[in-house]
């Protein structure tokens, strides 16, 4: 009796859609054992990491508050991905349209504006800086071939120094006893609160209007038709007359877009000021929502939401259980672990053949 | 069935390799349905059968790369299970293959040592020799994802000699190479046959299964149909075996050339990488309602020419290529194409159509025009429409329109792009290796689609190797030899002879480079 991999004939679009759920009842499975060798009860602990935080309504309303930049920031990557253009610096622009927008708010300051004028004159700025920003890399990548994934990653380390800069220097709030922090947003620049009592805020529907829109581009319109080519297959590309230049602009841009509105969504919701750091890592997470979403939007608001909770999960474990904040990150990783090797399935399938062992 | 002759009955010899009841079965399909084969020692053995008749699996399986379901193999008489290709090759077992094992990024030479064991130096050395007494140039230090169909090829068939195998197996080895190459090949394998080598020889070429086989099997549908000697049979009454009707016969009717549809003028073209070929002042002119074809080797500019000629690669000069009395040497491969070009590549997975991807996506790949795309978004009925058209009209088969491209024989995935790019009604068609690898009934169908284009005034140029071919269905034939190309002579006016010669005379001048290089 032998037991092989046999490549399918065609990839199996069941197992496509069940590796993530297997991936998730694997890492469950794993956190059991961890949380068993760590002597805590693994029942009690899975409770305080999946169940607590969303047993209530504020958690589940924190839960799609921190979905919220990860379902953003992934849908535009995920454009990107498919045709093999590789943002991997969303946590830089999402730096850089938190400083436009959150700067926008500031310049206006308590000038009469009102909230439905500013509050999208914040996203517009907050989406053509990071535009802007992602534009550098793919500027140096079309003019002089250089690899996107080192220029837009050094570029995040630049664009947090920059907000560094202006939150310790000329944004500073004045009355602020020397934080580096600025003045606190007016209300006419923050977002509307869509359920009372909790954070949750318009930018979630901001997110799904966005993952919408970028369904409509993957699955309906022929330049999305065109970036999936050129990643799947670039000789076939190229015979098929599709430009890579404009693919890697389009990609790059529509990365750096979504997550400048997700740092004015930061911004102008949550946090309400400039901080020196405006996100926990979102533009990093997002790269992995965006792989366990199969770079398809339904899949990240999806995978957002499971992302959303490894957060909230591990802040709880820490809390309730006092174990370490690495759990967080232990369970992305074995996450994305079980993820890739479940990934194997949708193009091979386990067959056993009898015979005489050789 | 008659029972099959042995070569000699006295001595009643045991069999090199015995096959009986292979059966194989594939999601969907009986690739191999209790097939039993013989092949004794010395025999040179002719396996036919169309695209799809199981062929390809029946070696995989004698290869270890794919293992039987049901039946036994023998070797030497001796019961064994083949669960490897190293195992195979320990036994004896060489296979050059129809599509290439070859990791494109390492060398010639890697490339073999990773089947055998042996020291680069020295295995240089022999690659050198072996390359060199079959006529076949080859430079152990190039890197295989530059070389072009043909010169893979040969890597691939020097691999298998360098192993001194006793059972040689050759899926389509000649279908690209000039006709004096497969002459010498030829001899080799009736040398090889000579010292004790079993041979299993896969060709769609009846004429070369008569020259060369001593005995053949016929598949079909997975079954095996027939054995004869095919030296007492005709083309015709093999054919009929093998596809079980009669071929249909090319319909050649006069040419009515028009007014010049392609034309290039004095084309200089560096190569891209280093072992590519510069093409060197090249003109030629492809008249609308005419058949020009390229003969040459391979590596001798085909692939550079097709690249500049299809708008994958841009050229600096607008007015080298022509298309329709418009400059469009700086158009891209969209802009050409919306111009009324199109393009049939010799690399279907990965270049002609994209594998992952479905029949009818595959069909957007290059029409993304009205109707199928409006206002920038697909149609999709209208898409699946076209692609369900396509299918019927050139007989694919295929699981239907959302089967992913990958999942098609090569033939059958040949039978779709050129149905796909003629959907397109273009006017200007060229072709490379239209028929490669294909078998005889697919390919005999698309020589006639390219002839009825011309007849409907489309102005097509083939770049092949394969002579036979060019001869059948071109008005006017020209030579590509190191980047040049020779002047077009009508067909009536040249010989396979004269041709042939041209190209060998060239492949002597690369071997002798070669060798002064060494």
């Amino acid at each position: 009796m032998r037991v092989y991999l046999e490549a399918r004939p065609s990839p199996s679009r069941l197992a496509a859609w069940m590796t993530p759920v297997v991936a998730a009842v694997a890492t469950i499975v794993v956190g059991f054992v961890v949380f068993g060798a760590l002597g805590k009860d693994p029942f009690a602990a899975l409770r305080a990491f999946f169940i607590e935080p969303i047993a209530t309504r504020y958690g589940i309303a924190e839960l799609l508050l921190k979905a919220t930049p990860l379902m953003l920031i992934a849908t535009g990557l995920a454009i990107g991905y498919r045709a093999n253009v590789w943002n991997i610096g969303a946590e830089g622009q999402l730096t850089l349209g938190a400083i436009a927008g959150g700067g926008l708010a500031l310049a206006v300051g308590d000038a009469p504006w009102p909230s439905f004028l500013l509050l999208p004159a914040m996203f517009v700025a907050g989406a053509a800086a990071g535009m802007a920003w992602a534009a550098i890399p793919a500027w140096l990548r079309t003019r002089f071939n250089a690899n996107e994934i080192l220029t837009s990653l050094m570029l995040v380390y630049v664009a947090s120094l920059l907000l560094s800069w202006l939150v310790h220097g000329p944004w500073r709030d004045p009355e602020g006893y020397n934080f580096p922090q600025s003045k606190m947003f007016d209300a006419n620049a923050m977002l509307p609160i869509l359920v009372p009592d909790t954070r949750l805020n318009a930018a979630f529907l901001l997110g799904l209007a966005i993952v919408a829109l970028a369904w409509i581009f993957v699955r309906r319109h022929v330049v999305g038709f065109e970036m999936r080519v050129a990643g799947l297959a670039p000789a076939a590309a190229n015979y098929a007359g599709i430009s890579m230049r404009r693919n890697v602009w389009l990609g790059m841009l529509a990365g750096g877009a979504c997550a400048g509105l997700a740092g004015v969504g930061e911004a102008a919701g949550p946090i309400g000021q400039l901080l020196p750091s405006m996100s926990p890592g979102y533009g990093f997470a997002a790269i992995i929502v965006a792989f366990v979403g199969r770079l398809h939007p339904g899949g990240i608001a999806l995978a957002s939401v499971l992302m959303s909770l490894l957060y909230l999960g591990g802040e709880s474990a820490q809390v309730n259980l006092g174990l370490p904040s690495a759990v967080t990150g232990l369970f992305e990783g074995t996450l994305l672990f079980f993820l890739l090797a479940a990934d194997v399935f949708v193009n091979y399938r386990l067959r056993a053949v009898a015979g005489a062992p050789t | 069935m008659a029972q099959p002759p042995r070569p000699s009955e006295a001595a009643a010899p045991v069999p090199r390799l015995s096959l009986r009841g292979i059966t194989k079965a594939y999601p969907g399909v009986v690739a191999n349905d209790g097939v039993d084969l013989d092949v004794f020692p010395g025999e040179i053995h002719a396996v036919l059968g169309e695209n799809g008749a199981g062929k390809s699996t029946l070696m995989k399986v004698i290869y270890g790369l794919a293992w039987p379901d049901a039946g036994t193999i023998r070797w030497e008489g001796e019961l064994v299970e083949i669960t490897n290709p190293g195992q195979a090759r320990k036994l004896g077992i060489g296979m050059v293959f129809q599509h290439f094992s070859l990791f494109e990024t390492l060398t010639v030479a890697d490339n073999i040592r990773l089947a055998l064991d042996s020291r680069t130096r020295r295995l240089r050395r022999r690659i050198r020799e072996v390359s060199k007494r079959y006529a076949m140039p080859l430079d152990p230090a190039r890197r295989v994802h530059t070389m072009s169909v043909g010169e893979r090829q040969r890597v691939e068939i020097v691999r298998c000699l360098l192993q001194d195998p006793r059972l040689l197996i050759l899926d389509e080895p000649t279908s690209v190479l000039t006709p004096s190459a497969v002459e010498r090949l030829f001899d080799t394998l009736r040398g090889l046959a000579a010292q004790g080598c079993s041979i299993l020889y896969i060709s769609h070429k009846l004429d070369e299964i008569r020259a060369l086989c001593d005995r053949a099997t016929v598949l079909r549908n997975g079954k095996v149909t027939g054995q004869c000697d095919p030296r007492a049979e005709t083309t015709a009454s093999l054919a009929r075996m093998m596809i079980g009707g009669d071929l249909p016969r090319p319909v050649h009717r006069a040419p009515h050339a028009g007014a010049p549809a392609l034309v290039i003028d004095a084309l200089d073209l560096a190569a891209d990488d280093p072992f590519g070929t510069s093409l060197r002042d090249v003109s030629l002119t492809v008249h609308a309602g005419e058949i020009v074809g390229i003969a040459g080797v391979s590596g001798n500019g085909q692939k550079e020419l097709l690249a500049a000629l299809s708008g994958e690669r841009a050229i600096e000069r607008a007015q080298a290529i022509t298309l329709l009395g418009q400059a469009a040497g700086r158009l891209d491969a969209r802009a050409r194409r919306a111009r009324g070009l199109a393009f049939i590549p010799e690399d279907r997975l990965g270049r002609g159509a994209v594998p992952e991807m479905s029949l009818a996506d595959n069909v957007l790949l290059t029409t993304r025009t009205p109707p199928l795309v409006k206002r920038g978004f697909v149609r999709a009925v209208q898409v699946r429409e076209r692609a369900r058209r396509t299918i019927a009209q050139f007989a694919v088969k295929a699981a239907g329109v959302d089967a992913p491209a990958q999942s098609l024989s090569g033939g059958n995935l040949q039978k779709f792009i050129v149905g796909r790019e003629i959907e397109r009604a273009p006017r200007v068609l060229i072709a490379a290796q239209p028929t490669w690898g294909v078998d005889v009934g697919a390919a005999a169908q698309i020589r006639q689609t390219l002839l009825d284009l011309r007849d409907r005034g489309v102005a097509v140029l083939v770049i092949s190797e394969d002579l036979d071919e060019l001869l059948e269905i071109c008005d006017a034939l020209a030579v590509i030899a190191q980047g040049r190309l020779s002047k077009a002579k009508p067909i009536r006016e040249t010989s396979a002879e004269e041709i042939g010669q041209l190209m060998a005379g060239v492949a002597a001048t690369v071997e002798a480079a070669a060798a002064v290089t060494a």
